[in-house]
């Protein structure tokens, strides 16, 4: 006889019209499945992949104490608006020149575990010759690379979106760890203002899954990443709504999925209000709020939690996750941070040689910043103003 | 329940309609390079693109043949090209009165972590690509999945990505103009019974409609093209009425009167098998809202093929092949097919590759 699929119980919207302002709730009861021939067991149910070792020995490498995630895999057009902002021309040689910079700061590897990488900087060379990959992993850092293929229009929704980019993944991803990679990143989003949709939010997580299962089977740790846009009027009891929805959706699919959960690692964005929200919060609450989040949909065997900045100001990211490290938790609590890291050493360096140190020094203390508040030690002595700048952006795409 | 209502909608509702139209079917002629390989290669014809052209210039400028078709599935080489005369294919089959449609799903890729299952690639870049094959005459498209039955097969995790795979291609091809062929093929291989069969039939298509409906797609501009309920290529056969009771029955229970026809895949039965399964189904009584259609690729084009044998001396009669299937299917659909008559050599012919891939 036929089954139904599964439905769940579901705080979001199922229809992509909604009223501004006042969400349409419908409760709908959770139904199980029904069969009329019960399915054997699969006795591949967790697939001991053969790289099932080394993949939980990468993640617990990248969450170590003190250290996170140091991420510059932007784009050749997201890195342009970076170069722009500081005059430069956005030609291969200045993208060389600055994923330099970054990788040969002295000592990085003190405070950062992993780099993200996009694939023209996995196949380069700094501006001297050596390999990148080779440089990051002198410096104890592990080369991490994209490989989602951004994200289009979803048809049939409330304007949102979807992330592209499973067609011939498994065998870009087995090329990717021959070059030296170790772990991947797959970011897709979901927005508040247009919803989310059901739809979105089941195809953020499915879509997720998907790439996450197929990672590992190539050696690669996913770093599943479903980032809710901070874009919105909205306070931080509906951010906590929908991101309880998303993380159950994407744990329920990575687990039929049959992925290694200690060989994973999440890139959430942390739980706050909308950035047009007129009510702002301490960092203790935004902690609260994330912690409660974590707590109730993250899996124990998930090694790492390494938080993405979304626009937050460097200070505000370093802030925010200090305050969530002033007690244990059950996970490596720690960053995954583009702009939140390179803001102020981008404006250093400016494309002048000449600034080139000053430029990493600037880089290095944003990351011991980041280290001591993943030990829950940081006390926002000596910040610079610049530091203290939102770098929100409406509607940012990168 | 709110569903795709774009600028196509109206379009994609009448495509559909006419594809349905009772006493014509589609000719499934999207063999990849390779695959049409295999076919030239059992006749001793080199695979290179002025056979390959020639052969499809063969099928679609059969005299008489085109009136028992509503479509035509292209690969997208085939889109392109044109007669021998220098007319592009796609005005060949608008002439006579035959929708050109066009696969767009690049091929299945093992699912890790199963037994050997697979899902389906290709939705990267697809609404770009269906925009280009619209503009280039194209009014359908097609998509294959493929599940297989075996002792803990299909896994509900093939079911779910494959569904949905299915319904994320259909909603993108409707946003762009194109009607979308749902094809959730189960594989005929095994020793399995028809009951078996007809379960996981019933499983499947409830997940594909499921999935459908949670993408938003406009069912009355959709077309299936399933597998028909018959026991494994290891078991023992069974009557034309018997398969047809089981497929109608399985139809009935999971596919929304909405969906205005069904078209199905042949999957390796011989043309003559295939078309007195079709005609079963068109003379069972009961309640049967949709067309019972074909969509042939094998069953249409075997004996075709034996008997071009790659010379142009033979054209002539390997069109006349053609014909004679096609009107055999034509009267399938409204079970008025009488059966038997001079068969073509290779009518009878079993076309079951174990395991096949295409």
């Amino acid at each position: 006889m036929a089954s139904a699929s599964l439905l769940k119980s579901s705080p979001v919207l199922d229809k992509p019209d909604f009223v501004k302002g006042q969400p349409l709730l419908r409760l709908q009861p959770a139904v199980l499945a029904v069969r009329s021939h019960p399915v054997s067991s699969s006795p591949l149910s967790i697939r001991a992949s053969s790289y099932a070792d080394e993949l939980v020995k990468t993640a617990k490498t990248v969450a170590s104490p003190g250290r996170g995630i140091l991420a510059m895999d932007e784009s050749n057009a997201t890195c342009g608006k970076r170069l722009a902002s500081i005059g430069l021309e956005n030609t291969e040689a200045n993208r060389q020149a600055y994923r330099t910079l970054l990788v040969t700061a002295p000592g990085l590897g003190q405070y950062i575990s992993g780099a993200i990488l996009f694939e023209e900087t996995l196949y380069q060379s700094t501006v001297d010759g050596r390999k990148i990959v080779d440089v990051l992993v002198e410096q104890g850092i592990v080369p991490g690379i994209k490989v989602d293929k951004g994200l289009v229009p979803l048809a049939g929704s409330n304007n949102e979106s979807w992330c592209q980019g499973l067609d011939g993944l498994a065998s870009r991803s087995a090329s990717y760890y021959q070059q030296g990679a170790r772990f991947a990143k797959w970011r897709t989003i979901v927005s508040i203002p247009n919803g989310p949709s059901a739809l979105a939010v089941k195809e953020a997580a499915w879509g997720l899954a998907r790439y996450a299962a197929i990672s590992q089977d190539n050696g690669l740790v996913p770093i599943v990443e479903p980032e809710i846009l901070l874009d919105g009027e909205h306070g931080i009891e509906r951010t906590f709504e929908v991101a309880q929805k998303v993380w159950a959706e994407v744990f329920f699919y990575l687990a039929e999925n049959n992925v290694l959960f200690e060989g994973i690692l999440l890139k959430p964005s942390m739980v706050t209000p909308g950035a047009e929200c007129k009510d702002k919060v301490a960092p203790e609450v935004v902690a609260s709020y994330t912690l409660n989040l974590l707590k109730r949909r993250i899996p124990p065997a998930v090694p790492g939690i390494m938080f993405l900045s979304g626009g937050q100001s460097e200070v505000e990211a370093t802030l925010n996750l200090n305050a969530m490290n002033q007690a244990p938790n059950p996970w490596h609590v720690s960053f995954s941070y583009a702009r939140a890291l390179q803001n102020t050493c981008l404006k250093t360096w400016g494309g002048r040689p000449e600034n080139v140190k000053a430029a990493q020094d600037a880089l290095l203390l944003r990351a011991k910043a980041n280290s001591l508040a993943q030990l829950g030690k940081y006390t926002g002595e000596g910040e610079s103003e610049e530091a203290k700048e939102g770098m929100f952006v409406k509607g940012y795409s990168y | 329940m709110s569903c795709y209502r774009g600028k196509y909608a109206d379009e994609l509702i009448k495509n559909a309609a006419y594809i349905a139209t009772p006493g014509k079917g589609i000719l499934a002629a999207d063999e990849s390079t390779g695959t049409i390989g295999k076919r030239l290669a059992s006749i001793s014809v080199e695979n290179v693109e002025s056979n390959r052209r020639a052969l499809r210039e063969l099928l679609f400028t059969a005299p008489g043949a085109l009136q028992y078709l509503s479509g035509v599935i292209l690969f997208e080489e085939t889109l392109y090209q044109k007669t021998a005369a220098g007319k592009p294919f796609v005005d060949v089959l608008n002439e006579g009165g035959v929708l050109p449609g066009i696969k767009v799903d690049k091929g299945t890729v093992e699912l890790a972590g199963t037994n050997g299952e697979t899902t389906t690639q290709g939705l990267d870049g697809l609404a770009d690509r269906c925009k280009k094959y619209y503009e280039a005459g194209a009014r359908f498209a097609k998509w294959r999945a493929v599940l297989k039955i075996g002792p803990t097969e299909p896994s509900q995790l093939a079911i779910n990505e494959n569904a949905n795979g299915l319904a994320r291609y259909a909603i993108i091809c409707q946003e762009n103009g194109l009607v979308p062929i749902v094809e959730p093929e189960i594989l005929v291989d095994g020793p399995h019974d028809i009951n078996k069969c007809a379960d996981v039939t019933e499983r499947v298509l409830a997940a594909c409609y499921k999935a459908l409906n949670d993408h938003h797609v406009l069912l009355e501009g959709t077309l299936l093209k399933p597998n028909m309920v018959t026991p494994g290529s290891d078991a023992k056969k069974v009557a034309p009425e018997v398969i047809a009771e089981h497929t109608v029955r399985a139809l009935q229970r999971t596919m929304p009167a909405a969906v205005p026809a069904v078209v199905f895949l042949s999957g390796g039965q011989s043309e003559e098998e295939a078309t007195l399964n079709l005609n079963a189904m068109n003379k069972l009584p009961g309640k049967k809202p949709w067309t019972l259609s074909f969509s042939f690729g094998r069953a249409l084009q075997q004996s075709t093929l034996k008997a071009w044998a790659g010379k142009d001396e033979n054209i002539g009669k390997a069109q006349a092949a053609l014909l004679a299937r096609c009107k055999a299917n034509s009267e399938a659909t409204l079970g008025k097919y009488e059966g038997g008559g001079a068969l073509s050599e290779g009518a009878a012919e079993s076309l079951h590759v174990k395991d096949y891939k295409y």
